[in-house]
């Protein structure tokens, strides 16, 4: 355990995070977002999703250090009376899961289609890799939603609701695995004709065999990097989904539903409904996208 | 270079065809059309009559056929949530999402080059730190929020312009537009600054790069050894070699700023396409939602095809390089 801790601080990446004051702050930022998301049942001051602790009297209620603000509601309420820092601690728990689980699942299906692509070659390779030039042609976005909209035919309202979530992820995950596939077939292509890898056919070993178990974890780098910057755009991405009213249901609001629902009172003067929730993922998001560049450079041998 | 054009030509074709496939597989196998088209109360003879007219009993690919010779002509069928011809719908809309896509693509030039120039030519600068960190910042704010809090200041504490519509708009032949009023002016500055955001941080960081790296290239040094002025060596010389790769990434950004103004209209209520795509979506509005699909898939194929053959004309060493074996690019 020692020895880890040593080598991790003498370690080039520790190295370079301690001279990047920027990084530390973002680290920092993300580490508390992250945190109180993981932990948000346990530490948000309210529970927003019981109905009986909820007053409708309490709704509207501005943030704390204005005039009419009260002391237990911090950044204030919304029109259902809920706590807003509760509703946003939660609202980031549901945003970084379907985060984190479509960059996850991007992952699994852009490294085995780049590691079939790259290492077998031949019709396979050249399908997959026409399919990604025309998926790469068109916004995440956009597929994401065309995705999202066949579900919901498919579906119907009702049906739609219960797997909303999943939908998401699979949604945001399948618009976003070419650049997985690129790199790792890219990277394959070289892999696939040293020696270790030729030793590994001589012997006897199966092609998924070589591919998964020798080639992959030397192709794992610039996937790493990638994943990174890859978790603040899906972030983005499942927010602006949900603040067009396809993503995630009202009943269990991520950030972007937050702001959805605070928009309709922009008009009205109670600015805080929307405007929290969105400095919450700026923050969020910056936090990461720093990270992950941060974590390119640092990793990247041509600048060091 | 005719057999390049004309690989270009069937790869383009080729992405159309998926595109019209994806299409024509939501008509037909998202949601049965013939229950979309008819009451619930009609009879199994109906259905069949329905069937028959809407060539539903035809092999798949004449049924393909028969959708790829109407997407050719425009003719998307009726929209469920609306009852009208979906390309009458696309038509009427259409001015609005081009103007706002124009005017964003053109704010972010004249706002995105300066600023890549600047931050070039002053690369130690304090200012110039602030610009590439505030463009980070740009990249990581999602466009709803930009919108947001621009209606937030822009029209709810300050008052100064529209949050929401076109404002005024006036009629040219069958193109609605809304740069003959000072109304439709002002509305349109929210949504195209949010609209632009995206575009200018990408080209800020491109005009930098791009400069950068041709102000150490030997002629901008004869430049300087000819006893030029600094800025005539910048502006003259070394601004001019950037605009080429500035320009066509723009272009290619066209398309996904036409994409991407589905958000921006959403925030702004503006009444373009990507308004009438995103309530389909709500709705489950196939005919809509095809014919969208097979427009944006149509314009971002011109888009490309067009930038390529222009590189193609510019840069001479792609036609030696393109002539060799095929494949990727």
């Amino acid at each position: 355990m020692n020895d880890t801790f040593k080598r991790m601080r003498e370690s080039d990446l520790w190295y370079s995070f301690k001279r990047h004051p920027l990084v530390i702050v973002a680290a920092a930022a993300a580490l508390i977002c992250i945190l109180g998301a993981l932990f948000a049942p346990w530490l948000a001051p309210h529970n927003p999703f019981d109905l009986k602790t909820l007053n409708l009297l309490d709704a509207f209620t501005p943030p704390a250090w204005t005039s009419a603000g009260k002391a237990q509601f911090f950044l204030g309420t919304d029109d259902q009376g809920r706590d807003i820092l509760s509703t946003i601690m939660h609202g980031s728990r549901v945003s970084l899961t379907v985060g984190i689980c479509a960059v996850a699942l991007s992952m699994v299906i852009g490294i085995t289609l780049g590691l079939l692509s790259g290492y077998l070659g031949g019709a396979l390779d050249s399908f997959i890799m026409r399919v990604a030039d025309v998926q790469l042609s068109f916004p995440a976005i956009l597929i994401a939603l065309l995705i999202d909209g066949v579900a919901r035919v498919v579906m119907g309202k009702d049906g739609h609701d219960d797997v909303a979530v999943y939908v998401l992820i699979f949604a945001i995950a399948a618009s976003g695995w070419v650049q997985y596939a690129r790199t790792v077939r890219g990277s394959t292509l070289v892999e696939r004709n040293k020696e270790y890898v030729q030793a590994a056919r001589v012997i006897g070993r199966k092609p998924l065999a070589i591919m998964f178990s020798h080639v992959l974890p030397n192709v794992m780098g610039p996937v790493l990097v990638l994943a990174t910057l890859h978790v603040g755009s899906a972030i983005i991405t499942e927010a602006t989904l949900s603040f067009l009213g396809v993503g995630v249901p009202p009943t269990q609001p991520s950030l972007g539903t937050l702001i959805r629902i605070g928009n309709d009172f922009l008009f009205s003067g109670e600015w805080w409904i929307t405007v929290f929730p969105g400095v919450m993922l700026v923050i969020l998001v910056l936090s990461i996208n720093i990270l992950g560049d941060w974590l390119r450079d640092a990793l990247n041998p041509k600048l060091r | 270079m005719l057999a390049f054009i004309i690989r270009r030509l069937l790869q383009s074709i080729l992405v159309m065809l998926t595109v019209g496939f994806i299409a024509f597989s939501l008509f037909n196998f998202v949601g049965d059309p013939v229950s979309l088209m008819l009451p619930p109360e009609a009879t199994q003879a109906d259905r069949e009559d329905v069937r028959k007219a809407l060539g539903l009993d035809q092999p798949f690919y004449v049924q393909f056929g028969t959708f790829l010779v109407n997407a050719a002509q425009g003719n998307f069928g009726i929209s469920l949530r609306l009852g009208r011809p979906v390309s009458q719908l696309l038509v009427e809309r259409l001015p609005a999402t081009l103007e706002l896509a124009m005017t964003a693509a053109v704010f972010g030039l004249l706002v995105g080059i300066p600023m890549g120039v600047y931050t070039a030519l002053k690369r130690d600068k304090w200012t110039s730190k602030v610009l590439l960190t505030g463009s980070l910042v740009g990249v990581s704010l999602p466009n709803f929020l930009i919108g947001i809090f621009l209606i937030l200041i822009f029209a709810v504490w300050l008052g100064w312009l529209p949050s929401f519509g076109r404002g005024e708009t006036k009629m040219i032949g069958f193109w609605s537009t809304g740069f003959l009023t000072t109304e439709g002016l002002k509305a349109i500055i929210l949504p195209a600054i949010t609209l632009g955001f995206y575009p200018i941080t990408l080209i800020m960081r491109l005009v930098r790069a791009e400069m950068l790296e041709v102000l150490r290239t030997d002629y901008i040094k004869f430049a300087r050894a000819r006893g030029l002025t600094n800025n005539a060596v910048h502006f003259g010389h070394a601004l001019k070699n950037t605009l080429v790769p500035v320009i066509t990434i723009t272009g290619l950004q066209l398309g996904a700023i036409i994409a991407f103004a589905i958000i921006t209209e959403t925030v702004f209520q503006w009444p373009g396409m990507g308004l009438l795509f995103i309530q389909a979506v709500q709705f489950a509005d196939i005919p809509v939602m095809a014919a969208y699909l097979c427009l944006i898939g149509f314009i971002f194929v011109v888009v490309n095809l067009i930038v390529d053959l222009l590189y193609f004309a510019v840069d001479p060493r792609l036609r030696v390089e393109r002539s060799g074996a095929g494949g990727g690019h």
